[in-house]
């Protein structure tokens, strides 16, 4: 990964569209390091203002009490062709940031979901949430040196993933394999898409 | 990490003040991915201009996504996505790839991102 300097931070200009993919996943899992091993930038940074309603607050002169939040997002980017940009946006698995990944899933192709297998348990909810969302997701599960070592299908039913979801074992510190994990989510959204389109057809 | 081109990180309130008031931009068409360029030839900004809106139009002198723009001038995407759909609006940017309105992504576009993935490897 080369360090840009503001002279080659832009994108040739004949560049026409952008895509992108959500890297979600719980804290340290492996998300930012996942979106620096296969950007072509060095990873940037950006906050997002988040507007909550506080809950629990009762306020009598009826005007409703806002906190404000800032969420940290990191984001890299792979030019793919002459007119083809895409995105990578690592966000925050946990609830309180589930209202970020409306405006940030709007178009997006497919999310990664990188799992820690010394904590499942902090993925349950952000897969369920991705279900109810009905976002196409593929899991990446890293493994880190003390983990146990668990095979795919092992962690299909621990997650309680459906049979087509797909699994790979991926250390998001290498490029090969961040780019491997990301081909199984675009291949897997490109055959839900076939059959979507096979159903209406029928 | 590249040297920060804003000179002022935005505090919580300061968006709202910025963008007088608004939190949501004029087009919903608008996303953190969008291709923003300045128009060409460049159209002088009105002396009314916020030196954000000035920033973003500077910085926009070649093609970038919003959340480049963004990330290097330091400030929220949210308010980036304000700044950016009046500039638009008035002729100042252009936006070039917008959130797409289909549902799903067409089987020729997701083709070209498995053929530039594979390159990769
Ligand atoms: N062994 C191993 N270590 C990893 C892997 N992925 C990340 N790490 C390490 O785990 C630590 C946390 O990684 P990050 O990429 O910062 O995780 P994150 O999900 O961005 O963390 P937060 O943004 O804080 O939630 C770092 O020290 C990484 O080097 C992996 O696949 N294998
Ligand atoms: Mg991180």
């Amino acid at each position: 990964m080369v360090s840009v300097g503001s002279a080659d931070r832009y994108l040739p200009d004949t560049v026409q569209q952008a895509v992108k993919i959500l890297v979600v996943g719980a804290f340290g899992v492996g998300k930012t390091t996942l979106v620096g091993s296969v950007s072509e930038i060095a990873p940037l940074r950006t906050e997002e203002v988040m507007t909550e309603a506080s809950v629990g607050v009762d306020d009598l002169a009826g005007m409703s009490t806002k906190t404000t939040t800032t969420v940290a997002m990191d984001f890299g980017r792979i030019t793919l062709n002459s007119w083809l940009v895409l995105y990578l946006f690592g966000t925050p698995g946990q609830r309180r940031f589930w209202d970020l990944w409306d405006g940030l899933a709007e178009g997006a192709l497919g999310v990664l979901v990188t799992v820690d297998t010394r904590r499942l348990e902090d993925s349950f909810d952000v897969l369920e949430q991705l279900e109810l969302r009905g976002l196409p997701f593929a899991v990446a599960v890293n493994q880190f040196p003390d983990s146990e070592e668990y095979g795919v299908e092992e962690l299909r039913t621990a997650l309680d993933l459906l049979p087509e979801t797909p699994v790979v074992m991926c250390d998001a510190r290498e490029r090969a394999a961040s780019v491997d994990a990301l081909i199984s989510l675009v291949e897997y959204v490109s055959n839900v898409g076939t059959v979507r389109v096979r159903e209406t057809a029928s | 990490m590249s040297e920060p081109d804003g000179e002022y990180a935005a505090s919580a309130l300061r968006p709202y003040v910025i963008t007088k008031g608004r939190s949501r931009p004029s087009r919903n068409t608008i996303g953190v991915e969008t291709l923003l360029i300045a128009v060409d030839p460049p159209r002088d900004v009105p002396v009314s201009a916020t030196r954000e809106e000035r920033a973003l139009v500077r910085m926009c002198e070649r093609l970038l996504s919003l959340v480049e723009a963004a990330a290097h001038l330091e400030l929220p995407v949210s308010l980036v996505k304000v700044l950016a759909s009046d500039l638009v609006d008035s002729g100042h940017l252009s936006a070039r790839s917008g959130v797409p309105q289909a549902v799903l992504p067409d089987s020729q576009l997701l083709q070209e991102v498995l053929d530039g993935l594979r390159r990769l490897r």
